[in-house]
């Protein structure tokens, strides 16, 4: 608080901030970059633990022995799927009911905005059955959910038949306190939002469905199982729903529990779990399943139908039986067993899951970290930003300072010799703009890969958004070429019939476009900025028909070209269409500006893709 | 029904002027009964029916005082074995002779479906009420499942339901009697079976559908005498079919819409099953306070159009003291569902308020629906003293309908909660925050500001000075 009442202490910190700020800036950035590639390392990776009483310390023995039941049951349902080709309601509800469960149906559809890839159809529609085991003497207050997802083609029929086995197992116990919900959907993800938006009487996504006839009271967590053979390798956990949320990590404690117990092989991101932490290999395979974890997070995709019940408040993951070559194989039983167990204790619980961590990233399954931990990388990235606004600002402050000391503001403030343009000032912008071609010609192809397996986009879509990542990319790329080129230090020198303050927009529009291609931009418009005389400071009020600078601040956009661009002609900045008198929005024009640009580049190599195929 | 159905307490007070204080009542009449019921689904429903009436010197003086008439629920609370032992207690016989001695707790309490209930009332011993006798009946229902209790096995005994048979009726009792449905059996398939071949039948009106019964009287000597105990067996001749079970006239459903924290919906499905019958049902909805309810939101709809109650009676709710009231008379059409919707906002509670569990959530009670059902077969009014007990479960006001009263599902709705662990972060955090704020401003306000002469420079200059004094120059 020295800072507000002294101003010479104020000085000397803000002369700081000023002189340091590009090694303050780089070291931010550095020290996020680290503290993020460090979270795998152990001091910052804690183990997991598990935080709810109720599901701790209590004591479950697993009977479920229904694997061959579990097959046959799948297997008659894969031949009456192959039969009808489409789910089997008729046989699910018979079923179901013969194992003594409580069956409903529901019927859904829902419009596509794009017809989907493999039917090229608009129009899905489709049918869920679910069959709800009702506790006894329990008053339907509390449930949980086991859902199997069944697409078009003909998987998980494994996962339909352990269900029902498991089913008819549960059946057949006295000790359950909450319903259970066994939710067969068809369309995987798009059934099971039909089915919770009609379970919860809400419509987010224009579904059309039928209204539910039972419920079972509040979902307290759900289990996702996606299996397609009769013997699995390893059993890998999906967790990153919808938006990047994520399920309190009490329940991922819980399957890894039972894992453990039944022995077996879980995986996370299809990655093993490292074993030795002390060398340096653990960590590392740990930070790439982290990384992994982070970019399935910001697709912001569900990675499993588990995704759609988070945004309900209902905790849930996905299970998926991994059959690879490797020699031991489990049988369902084993996942069975694993699935009962996990149930059990859900059954157990007395309250929501709520003790836990609900943001969490994972560098193995058992081993996490903490927000708290990983929020001071995000913090010092997010510094930079602080401190570069920091540093305009006094910039902006000084300069006033500066200017009310140097006699006043008026058109007669002293200009810099206009110098002559060097090959040397060539060098940057020859350099960016081949580091641009470059990048345009070869990432989109390369990222290609990595987007279609990561974000639900297309192949053509990915060049696409690959191209504009690029532009948005090249936004952050050096705008002060024109300092040696002008030898101006900053544009608002020129602007001196302004007002300090008022002038980001001329600022902005010099510094973004002075880097971009001359050949794309200026092509656009008919205002040619070279109507401005070389070098010669133009009061920008005056360019835009002598209509003074009001508070919007940017009437200089379309017109104020000239003073930040002398010199290099290939360095111009574009002149950017004038649609009416009115002057444009800052953002409006400049996301106009980028997509022209962009619009003019995808022309050339959205070509690329097309022509692969 | 095999479905569980909602179990909740319900008391409901009946205050006269003066309460029951009465020296030493004279016992007389129990009578017992016990109904089983096998159920399509292949389950079996067993209920206890027991009534004692004594005569008390009591005078009831005019009618109930309908501002003593008080309704409470407790939907969070199941009914377990303490609440078993001291109804068997109010049972003249306990549990040593007579049917009570099948009410085993490790039993009963291995069913899908447990209900006990006591009433007390008071029963005009004539025409002109001069006086009253007081009646107390204890009934308990059990059904017994399939799956879980029967092993997977549809064939049924009262030794299989209760590890017991029955001996010798109660010595107090005028009448203990068991009845068996065999109403199927009656009829020409002949899917059940019922060992020892029943002697006398009764048929009766229940529900609306006309209902046969085997008679089984222990009071009969030759009944218990022949084989020294009664192990009365159901049989399932033609394993009865993986089939839906058919669907009541009347049912409803209960549950909260939507998600998040903020608001809801409560919403009431009302079905009418009925093909061409409508008929009006009562619905009262009790709402507890720190669910905000928006009545301009209260919506009824049947086959898509709206449905105006034809009365409806709203208390509304005062913060921690009294709940929301809601009564309305809805007739619903033939065929039909009807939803009922009102949207609640959710309150925050002070932080004593939260129960020791609040991410469990809040209960709400569950609606309550009375209503006149229209009944297929026209039942003939009965004598109420010379009919079985469980006839009187469900009244009949004239022969076209009978009297339901249905609870919907408790519901649990959980309430924004804060972090129970939080406040010692808070307090941390707090006090910080006021510390550093409140000293430098403190620091700021208080402060005298005057301008200051430009320093007298560094540690040179000052020697600098002291020199150029002892020179006699003036200072720089």
């Amino acid at each position: 608080m020295g800072l507000l009442s002294d101003p010479v202490r104020r000085r000397a910190l803000a002369r700081l901030v000023l002189r340091l700020n590009a090694p303050l800036c780089v070291l931010s950035y550095v020290a996020g970059i680290a503290w993020f590639l460090a979270l795998a390392f152990p001091p910052l990776t804690q183990r997991t633990y598990m935080s709810e009483n109720a599901m701790g310390s209590t004591m479950v023995e697993e009977q479920f022995v229904g694997g061959d039941r579990a097959r046959s049951f799948a297997r008659d349902f894969a031949a009456y799927r192959r039969k009808s080709g489409a789910l089997p309601v008729a046989w699910l509800e018979r079923t179901m009911r013969s194992v003594g469960l409580e069956v409903y149906t529901q019927s859904f559809s829902r419009k596509l905005p794009f017809p989907d890839e493999t039917h090229e159809r608009y129009m899905v529609s489709g049918t869920n059955v679910y069959g709800i085991l009702r506790a006894p003497r329990a008053a339907s207050t509390e449930s949980l959910v086991f859902t199997v997802p069944c697409g078009s083609d003909s998987t998980n029929s494994q996962a339909v038949g352990l269900l029902l086995a498991l089913a008819a197992h549960f059946r057949g116990q006295i000790y359950w306190a909450k319903d259970i919900i066994f939710l067969v959907t068809e369309h995987d993800l798009l059934g099971t939002e039909a089915w919770l938006e009609a379970y919860h009487d809400v419509n987010v996504t224009g579904m059309q469905s039928s209204p539910l006839q039972g419920r079972a009271g509040a979902i307290q967590a759900a289990v996702a199982l996606e299996l397609s053979s009769d013997v699995v390798t390893s059993l890998d956990v999906a967790v990153e729903g919808l938006n990047g949320q994520l399920p309190n990590l009490d329940l991922l404690n819980l399957f890894q529990t039972f894992c453990q117990k039944g022995g077996l092989l879980c995986t996370l991101q299809g990655k093993l779990q490292p074993q030795d932490w002390t060398s340096l290999d653990g960590p590392l395979q740990g930070l790439q399943t982290l990384l992994l974890m982070v970019l399935q997070q910001a697709s912001g995709r569900p990675h499993g139908p588990h995704g759609l019940f988070l945004r309900y408040r209902v905790e849930a993951l996905t299970l998926r039986g991994i059959n690879s070559f490797r020699q031991y194989k489990y049988d369902l039983v084993a996942v069975g067993k694993a699935l009962e167990g996990m149930f059990r204790k859900l059954n157990h619980l007395l309250e929501r899951l709520h003790q836990s961590f609900f943001l969490y990233l994972l560098p193995a399954l058992s081993r996490f970290v903490s927000i708290g931990l990983y929020m001071p990388a995000a913090g010092f990235l997010l510094l930079v930003l602080g401190l570069k606004a920091l540093e305009l600002w006094m910039q902006l402050h000084e300069a006033g300072v500066g200017l009310e000391a140097g006699g006043g503001p008026g058109p007669s403030a002293p200009l810099p010799p206009a110098q002559g343009v060097g090959l040397a000032s060539l060098v940057a912008p020859l350099l960016v703009s081949q580091a641009m071609g470059l990048a345009l010609y070869i990432l989109p192809v390369l990222g290609q890969h990595v987007a279609t397996q990561h974000f639900p986009v297309g192949e053509a879509e990915a060049v696409v958004l690959t191209l504009l990542a690029i532009y948005v990319a090249g936004l952050a790329l050096p705008h002060n070429t024109h300092r040696t080129t002008a030898g101006l230090h900053c544009p608002y020198q020129l602007l001196t019939g302004l007002p300090v303050g008022r002038h980001y927009g001329t600022c902005c529009c010099t510094h973004r476009a002075s880097w971009a291609p001359a050949p794309l931009c200026c092509s656009a418009g008919t205002d040619r900025p070279s109507s401005h005389t070389l070098g010669q400071p133009v009061p920008v009020a005056g360019a835009t028909g002598g209509t003074a600078v009001d508070s919007r601040g940017l009437a200089a956009l379309p017109g104020g070209t000239g003073p930040g661009c002398p010199g290099a002609l290939h360095l111009r900045c574009p002149a950017l269409p004038t649609a009416g008198p009115g002057p444009l929005p800052l953002l409006a024009a400049l996301l106009e500006c980028a997509l022209l640009e962009v619009r003019s580049a995808c022309l050339k190599h959205s070509i690329l893709p097309s022509s692969g195929k | 029904m095999a479905a569980a159905m909602p179990l909740a307490l319900v008391v409901l007070l009946l205050l006269g002027p003066g309460g029951p204080a009465l020296a030493e009542p004279p016992r007389d009449s129990l009578r017992e009964e016990l109904v089983i019921t096998p159920l399509p689904s292949g389950d079996v429903a067993a209920t206890f029916q027991f009534r004692i009436r004594w005569d008390s010197e009591l005078q009831r003086e005019g009618d109930t005082d309908h501002y003593f008439l008080r309704y409470a629920v407790l939907p969070r609370e199941v009914v377990c074995t303490e609440n078993l032992t001291p109804w068997k207690k109010l049972l003249p016989c306990s549990s040593k002779a007579g049917l009570s001695v099948l009410l085993k707790a490790d039993r009963l309490f291995h069913t899908r479906y447990h209900s006990q209930a006591v009433h007390i009332r008071p029963i005009c011993r004539n025409a002109r009420c001069t006086s009253i006798s007081w009646e107390l009946r204890q009934t308990l229902s059990v059904v017994f499942d399939a799956f879980i209790t029967g092993q997977g096995k549809k064939d049924w005994s009262l030794f299989r339901m209760f590890s017991r048979t029955l001996t010798e009726p109660c010595p107090l009792a005028s009448e203990s009697r068991v009845y068996v449905d065999i109403t199927n059996y009656s009829q020409d398939n002949e899917t059940v079976e019922v060992n020892p071949p029943p002697t006398i039948t009764y048929e009766d009106v229940i529900l609306g559908t006309r209902r046969t019964y085997a008679v089984y009287d222990l009071l009969d000597t030759a009944m218990i005498n022949n084989s020294r105990n009664l192990n009365l067996q159901l049989k399932w001749k033609k394993p009865p079919e993986n089939e839906a079970p058919p669907v009541p006239f009347l049912h409803a459903q209960r549950y909260v819409s939507g998600y998040g924290l903020q608001k809801g919906e409560l919403s009431t499905l009302l079905y009418n099953t009925h093909p061409y019958r409508a008929f009006p049902v009562l619905l009262l909805d009790s709402v507890p306070w720190y669910l905000r309810l928006y009545v301009h939101t209260l919506t009824i709809t049947s086959k898509g159009k709206e449905n105006k109650p034809s009365y409806i009676h709203y208390q509304p709710a005062q913060d921690r003291l009294q709940p929301h009231l809601l009564e309305m008379l809805i007739q619903l059409p033939a065929n039909s569902v009807t939803k009922v919707s009102i949207q609640f906002e959710r309150a925050l509670l002070k932080w004593t308020e939260y129960t020791p569990d609040p991410n469990h959530g809040f209960y709400i009670s569950p609606s309550v629906l009375s209503a006149l059902v229209p009944s297929v077969v026209a039942a003939k009014p009965v004598d109420w003293e010379g009919s079985p007990l469980f006839n009187t479960l469900f009244p009949v006001s004239d022969g076209s309908s009978y009297f339901v009263r249905l609870y919907t599902e408790p519901l649990l709705v959980n309430l924004p909660t804060p972090d129970f662990s939080m406040p010692y972060n808070v307090i941390c955090l707090t006090c910080t925050v006021v510390a550093v704020c409140y000293g430098s401003f403190y620091n700021l306000l208080t402060r005298t500001f005057h301008i200051e002469e430009p320093s007298t420079g560094g540690l040179a200059k000052r020697l600098a000075n002291l020199i150029r004094r002892a020179r006699g120059v003036p200072p720089l």
